[in-house]
């Protein structure tokens, strides 16, 4: 087949739905470059400077402090904004767009944190550090969903399994120390995959329902636990696990600037980083990971070479579901310290998104759960700078985030084309 | 002759036997028999006094097991029903006051079926036309919220005026909150569970905001205002009684998205872009524009139930936790295999549960959260048909049951 | 000589109906086996089991003499058999050799993929047998003829002796089947033996070294290509004579119908699907489209419908432009589709055969008054229907997803006949359909084209073009290579257009009306 070199672009009208996404997202970005523009730059004076502190409160490592006029960072990223809404309004970046869309939004934060800081300082060192803690679940939220979305098995209930992870290592955690509370928690969520798997997998259930009522399963249980049990006064020693405290990793973490933000953590980001290499090795470039893509892409090829298809897809969900439950442990062992009903807070819905947006790879679900991060902390920041915009406000952004992702990326980017089909045999 | 006759009695039996178990009435009947008996277990596996029970003999064990089971079910039934012999006792003496207590259970179960029906018809609409909208706990907040505020907001306005309008009122911010991910869907492929989902969180926040802040009472914090005399929803008895006209627009809703879905052209396009797309669009039908407007009509059903609610029961909206109508939404439409006519006996199967499940908990201490653990059940049962014919023997149904209760898993139109 | 393969007694049941009746068979070494039965007859059924994605009821499978069991694909492809299905079983986003290497990878220690070795030996594979392919291609960015490559280097790859190929021809060109022909006769002379399904009568007698004949699930006769007699072949095939001609009269065409001026469609890939083309349909004639799949036809039946853009160019019927209108104003104007892919399009596969029928016309008088369905109109309209048109279903209110191929066809053949239409659009309208569905329809054809209706026939089975049509256009890449009599050019004609080789076609020869192929 020919490319439309030869025709003369102008006439052609792609398709309408790329034409609103591409003109949605350049609009974002103009309006970014506009808000940029005309709130913060007109409302900062010349002289003030703003003094970005790298050293994260309670390092040992200290790292040299980044000053440098407010105004003229401001108006710079402006600039670099518009640029970018231009030039994806009339032309698109396509298949960059996501990453341009990530730089914009760090534009903007960037922008919004030297503002609000403008004249004094801000520890961003602090908050990146945060941002990565934040980070956590929705990144292995998306793992988890990739293990199983890859082999074809669409898994919603990502967010049900966190919870029930949660609760576990909570319980366990407060009985048994944190370690067996991470691998109890880790358990339960392979365990409630299972189920999953059955549902869908053997008896051809629809997949989305089959999480829906995994879901209502789960968040029913931990409720009821809590109420029936942990609330009693009695039973309440099983509700305080206490936390993972960060260990920093020996030669890397006195790294100026990197070092205290990326090598200072609890065992849940290594860990992180561990499965992120890990999942990209393995689905890439071993036999192991080239059987399950297959599986996911065109399973009666795959049978029709010998291959498992159902004995893989069950693997894959059971191994998501494991993720699934760390994940959910990472609230209560690695946060809060305890358990309660509204920790997981939709973080398993917006690991899925973290997973379309990352186009079903490791590394992007990084990239990706660290911008929702990012959301998230900024969301809190905000209300320390004495940004005058309510709280709840502000802690719909990652939601709205999610939503303005999904609409600019999906389509563009094509998920495992077998996905959410349950595998019949004997159809040929 | 004897002989013959006798054989024709057992086949007669026979036969019998053989249609009720291929039904899948019964199917639904054991769904939930079954899911009752895990549940019960459940129960007494978590309360104390069964284990110290079982410390005293097996025997006592079992024995208490069973009655704290039994009691669990009948105050539950209570709770929901009634006890019917102090309604028939009350009917015949026909004092008005013991009236009201008898029936009370019952009817405050219709209460809260109400916003279940609607809801569940809202669900089961998008469902068949191939929409998957899990937002239906966000959009009924927004209709809550709004229908609230024109509640309060509005003075001297008469009941025929002021009811409607602040339903109105609701109904339009719940179909907004369906419009956004309906039309995301369509024009940009974007999976809607996930926008839906993201939507509550949003509305969440937003009702939050709003209740503590712009809608707040001035003398009550955390709280707004109550909605004005004239704007409350007609009710026909009075306190303790709390049925109000709500439930009769809720079955009129069932109703009336029955007969378009199955005697209107409007609903025949609807399905069949839920059932195949694609077909539909070869067939002249404007699947994209379909799709939109089912969502949309999904979040403003969704909105007028939260009206509902706030117009009728309510009267003023409160901080609060997540009342799970959204996700038991779904349960009922997918239990009424999305039909709407259904729906009025699913969701009254779950607003009975639910009112009785308050009395239960009064009673034996288990939380009402065990009401969403027996959905789960019941719908692990009803989705996966196989596992209750294999528990029970029965067989196979004669033309194969689709196992998967909706067509469709939010394809890009 | 003791054959390679054997099979004895072969029976397979499925609810309703007995696929394979004790069926016998014996493949030898080096031998081109081919199984020759229409639509439905049980080749692939027969061929699957023996690849072990079915197991047989009753029978035995026997290599070189000794029996083997075959559970599943693994032990046929230990067996040494391979099988390159009607579909091709390829991972369209995977390159060439992660397919080819599938369920046998080449792997280092720990389970690491080992690409560059399996990448050299496909090549060596390719140049053994003259099949020069790039290890390293997207399979979605091949055309359907390499792909077909890769699917034979993928079972040499798996060391197969026994090639099994299923219609391997119903996606080339005649010139690339004159090509798969060379390379099977190739891997036969390097020992392999090879089992070949399909239901073209002139591949049979090109190629096999001998012929099987199965109608429904029974092995009905043999033959050699020398001894063989296609009109008895046929016969043997369908169960009766069959008419291996359709009888038609001249066209006498009467007035543009359709009318296309330079028409362009481009996917959303930026891909140029139908190239700047142009041509008239008159009433009562039948303009046929002949080409591979994949060359624009799809694209262009879809841009006519209304289910696709154009970016340039105009499409007028009847008078009206109708570029870039919605379906339902084009089929008010009396225009009808047979689509492509009857059950993805055509067809709600699980509402009743009754609601099928009036699919595109529920809304309209008497079906439904204003938003009110009549569900008794639409009764009798389905119960009409059904006799006029000789639907076998149980009821009009079955789905139709209960309904054989070639029902379900006639359904939509019946609702688009049963309104007065003036511009019919065909596309594959006997895809894998009985001889007599097909039959059936090519009759009904040709009497709406004899009523004075334009028709539009795209098809990839060339004799059906050939055979129905008045005109034909070839269609390569996109664009109009010709448009020529059907009545006087040949089929190597047709094929080299096809390939995209501009032919001069003799228009002074005039051959008589031949005896043409059995149209299957």
């Amino acid at each position: 087949m020919e490319t439309a070199t030869k025709i003369n672009k102008k006439i052609f009208r792609r398709a309408e739905k790329e034409k609103t996404r591409q003109h949605i997202i350049g609009i974002i970005f103009l309006a970014i470059a506009a808000f940029i523009w005309f709130v913060l730059a007109r409302t900062t004076s010349p002289e003030a400077d703003t003094l970005f502190v790298m050293t994260p409160g309670g390092s040992t490592v200290v790292s040299p402090d980044l000053k440098f006029n407010s105004l003229l960072m401001i108006n710079i990223l402006a600039v670099l904004s518009l640029g970018c809404g231009i030039f994806q309004y009339f032309k698109g970046f396509g298949k960059y767009t996501n990453f341009v869309l990530v730089l914009v939004g760090i534009m903007l934060t960037t922008s919004f944190l030297a503002w609000g800081a403008r004249g004094g300082s801000i520890n961003v060192g602090g908050m990146l550090r945060i941002m990565l803690m934040r980070s956590i679940p929705i990144v292995l939220g998306a793992l988890s969903g990739i293990l199983s979305e890859r082999a074809g098995v669409i898994n919603i209930a990502i967010e049900g399994m966190m919870i029930t992870g949660a609760l576990v290592g909570a319980m366990v955690g407060s009985l048994y120390g944190l370690w067996a509370g991470a691998i109890a928690a880790t358990i339960a969520g392979g365990l409630i995959s299972i189920v999953h798997g059955i549902l869908s997998i053997k008896y051809k259930v629809d997949q989305i329902i089959s999480g829906t009522i995994i879901n209502i399963f789960t968040i029913g249980i931990t409720s009821y636990i809590v109420t029936k049990i942990l609330q009693e006064r009695e039973w309440q020693y099983l509700n305080e696990s206490g936390i993972f405290m960060p260990t920093g990793i020996p030669l890397l973490s006195k790294i100026p600037y990197i070092g205290p933000i990326l090598f200072n953590h609890n065992p849940y980001v290594y860990t992180m980083y561990i499965l992120v290499f890990v999942l990209t090795i393995a689905l890439f470039f071993t036999k192991w990971g080239l059987r399950l893509r297959a599986v996911g892409e065109h399973p009666k090829a795959a049978d029709t070479l010998g291959i498992n298809v159902f004995g893989i897809r069950y693997v894959a969900v059971v191994l998501g579901g494991l993720l699934a439950g760390f994940a959910g442990s990472y609230f209560s062992l690695g946060s809060a310290g305890y358990f309660n009903q509204s920790m997981t807070a939709g973080r398993g819905f917006i690991g899925l998104a973290a997973m379309i947006f990352g186009n079903w790879t490791p590394v992007g679900a990084l990239g990706a759960g660290l911008l929702f991060g990012f959301a998230e902390t900024l969301a809190t920041n905000l209300g320390l700078l004495g940004v005058p915009i309510p709280s709840d406000i502000l802690l719909m952004v990652p939601y709205i985030l999610t939503i303005i992702v999904l609409a600019g990326v999906v389509g563009r980017s094509r998920g495992p084309a077998a996905s959410g089909v349950p595998y019949e045999k004997e159809s040929l | 002759m004897e002989e013959k006759k006798d054989s024709g009695k057992k086949n007669f039996l026979k036969i019998f036997y053989e249609e009720i178990s291929r039904s899948s009435v019964t199917i639904i009947i054991l769904a939930i028999v079954t899911g009752l008996i895990l549940g019960g277990i459940l129960a007494a596996a978590t309360t104390k006094e069964i284990y110290e029970a079982f410390d005293e003999s097996f025997k006592t064990g079992i024995t208490e097991s069973l009655k704290f089971i039994w009691k669990t079910y009948s105050s539950l039934f209570l709770g929901s029903f009634g006890n019917p012999k102090k309604m028939i006792a009350s009917l015949s003496s026909g004092e008005s006051a013991e009236m009201r207590k008898a029936f009370k259970p019952f009817l405050e179960s219709l209460v809260v079926t109400t916003p279940y029906l609607i809801t569940g018809v809202a669900i089961a609409l998008g469902f068949q036309a191939g929409v998957l909208n899990m937002g239906g706990e966000g959009q009924l907040y927004m209709g809550s919220i709004i229908a609230g505020w024109a509640g309060w907001t509005f003075k001297g306005l008469s009941p025929i005026i002021h009811v409607p309008l602040a339903l109105m009122v609701g109904v339009l911010a719940g179909a907004l909150w369906g419009l956004i991910p309906g039309w995301l869907k369509a024009k940009t492929g974007s999976h809607e569970v996930i926008t839906t989902i993201m939507m509550n969180y949003i509305a969440f926040s937003l009702s939050q905001y709003l209740i503590t802040g712009p809608f707040v009472d001035p003398n009550e914090a955390f709280k707004t205002p109550f909605i004005e005399e004239s704007a409350h929803l007609f009710r026909f008895f009075e306190d303790p009684l709390r049925l109000h006209i709500g439930f009769i627009i809720a079955i009129l809703v069932a109703v009336i998205a029955w007969y378009v879905l199955y005697k209107t052209t409007w609903g025949f396009e609807l399905r069949n872009v839920g059932l195949n797309p694609h077909a539909s669009k070869y067939a002249g039908i404007n699947s994209a524009l379909v799709t939109i407007l089912a969502m949309t009509v999904s979040g403003a059903l969704a909105g007028l139930a939260g009206a509902v609610e706030m117009l009728g029961v309510n009267f003023r909206a409160v901080q609060s936790l997540t009342t799970g109508y959204g996700w038991d939404a779904i349960a009922i439409a997918l239990l009424a295999k999305n039909h709407p006519l259904v729906v009025i006996i699913t969701s009254m199967l779950f607003g009975f549960m639910r009112q009785g499940s308050r009395v239960m908990q009064i009673n034996t201490g288990i939380p009402i959260d065990i009401i969403s653990i027996l959905q789960a059940f019941i719908l692990f049962f009803i989705a996966a048909p196989s596992i209750i014919r294999t528990i029970y023997r029965l067989k196979e149904p004669k033309q194969t049951e689709p196992s998967s209760l909706i067509s469709g898993s939010g394809e890009k139109i | 000589m003791e054959p390679i393969l054997e099979l004895r007694g072969i029976t397979k049941r499925f609810p309703g109906v007995l696929a394979n009746d004790h069926i016998d068979l014996q493949l030898h070494k080096g031998e081109i086996l081919a199984l020759l039965g229409e639509n439905g007859a049980g080749k692939t059924t027969l061929m699957n089991i023996l690849y072990g994605l079915y197991s047989p009821d009753e029978g035995e499978i026997l290599i070189n003499g000794k029996k083997i069991d075959i559970q599943n694909p693994t032990d046929a492809i230990h067996a040494g058999i391979g099988m390159v299905h009607q579909h091709f079983m390829l991972i369209p986003v995977f390159n060439v050799t992660e397919n080819v290497m599938l369920g046998n990878e080449y792997t280092k220690t720990g389970g690491f993929l080992d690409k560059p070795k399996a990448a050299k030996q496909v090549l060596d594979i390719s140049d053994q047998y003259n099949l020069h392919i790039d290890p390293n291609a997207i399979i979605e960015d091949l055309p359907i003829g390499l792909q077909q490559r890769v699917e034979i280097i993928k079972i040499l790859f798996h060391e197969a002796e026994i090639l099994i190929m299923d219609e391997p021809s119903a996606v080339l060109t005649p010139q690339e089947v004159e090509e798969l022909f060379k390379i099977m006769h190739s891997l036969i002379d390097k020992g392999k033996s090879i089992i070949f399904i399909t239901h073209k009568l002139r591949e049979v007698m090109e190629c096999a070294d001998r012929i099987v004949v199965i109608r429904a699930g029974k092995v009905v006769g043999e033959a050699t290509p020398e001894k063989a007699d296609p009109e008895k072949l046929a016969a043997m095939m369908v169960g009766r004579p069959v008419e291996l001609k359709v009888e038609k009269e001249l066209a006498k065409p009467d007035g543009t119908v359709l009318e296309v001026e330079n028409l362009t469609v481009v996917n959303k890939n930026k891909i140029i699907e139908v190239d700047d083309i142009s041509f008239k349909v008159s009433a009562g004639e039948i303009l046929g489209i002949a080409g591979v799949q994949g060359n624009g036809q799809t694209e262009l039946v879809r841009c006519l419908t209304g289910l696709m853009k154009a970016q340039l160019g105009k499409i007028t019927i009847l008078g009206t432009e109708t570029t870039n209108r919605d379906p339902r104003t084009i089929t008010e104007l009396g225009v009808a589709h047979i689509p492509e892919n009857r059950q993805k399009d055509g067809l709600v596969l699980k509402i009743p055969v009754q609601d099928n029928l009036v699919l595109n016309t529920y809304y309209q008088e008497p079906f439904a008054k204003g938003i009110i369905l009549q569900p008794e109109k639409i009764h009798q309209n389905a119960e009409k229907l059904i006799k006029n048109f000789d639907i076998r279903t149980p009821s009009s209110m079955v789905p139709v997803s209960g309904l054989s191929g070639g029902n379900q066809q006639k359904v939509i053949v019946a609702r688009e006949f049963s309104r007065p239409i003036k511009l019919l659009i065909a596309s594959q309208p006997t895809r894998g359909l009985d001889v007599g569905s097909i039959e059936y329809i090519h009759r009904r054809l040709i009497e709406k084209r004899d009523g004075g209706c334009a028709i539009l026939l795209v098809s990839t089975e060339l004799d059906e073009v050939m055979q129905l049509s008045d005109q034909i256009a070839v269609m390569y890449r996109g664009k109009i290579i010709a448009i020529v009599d059907a009545e006087i050019v040949t089929k190597e004609e047709l094929g080299l257009l096809m390939a995209g080789i501009e032919t001069e076609i003799d228009t002074e020869r005039r051959k008589p009306r031949r005896v043409h192929e059995i149209v299957t």
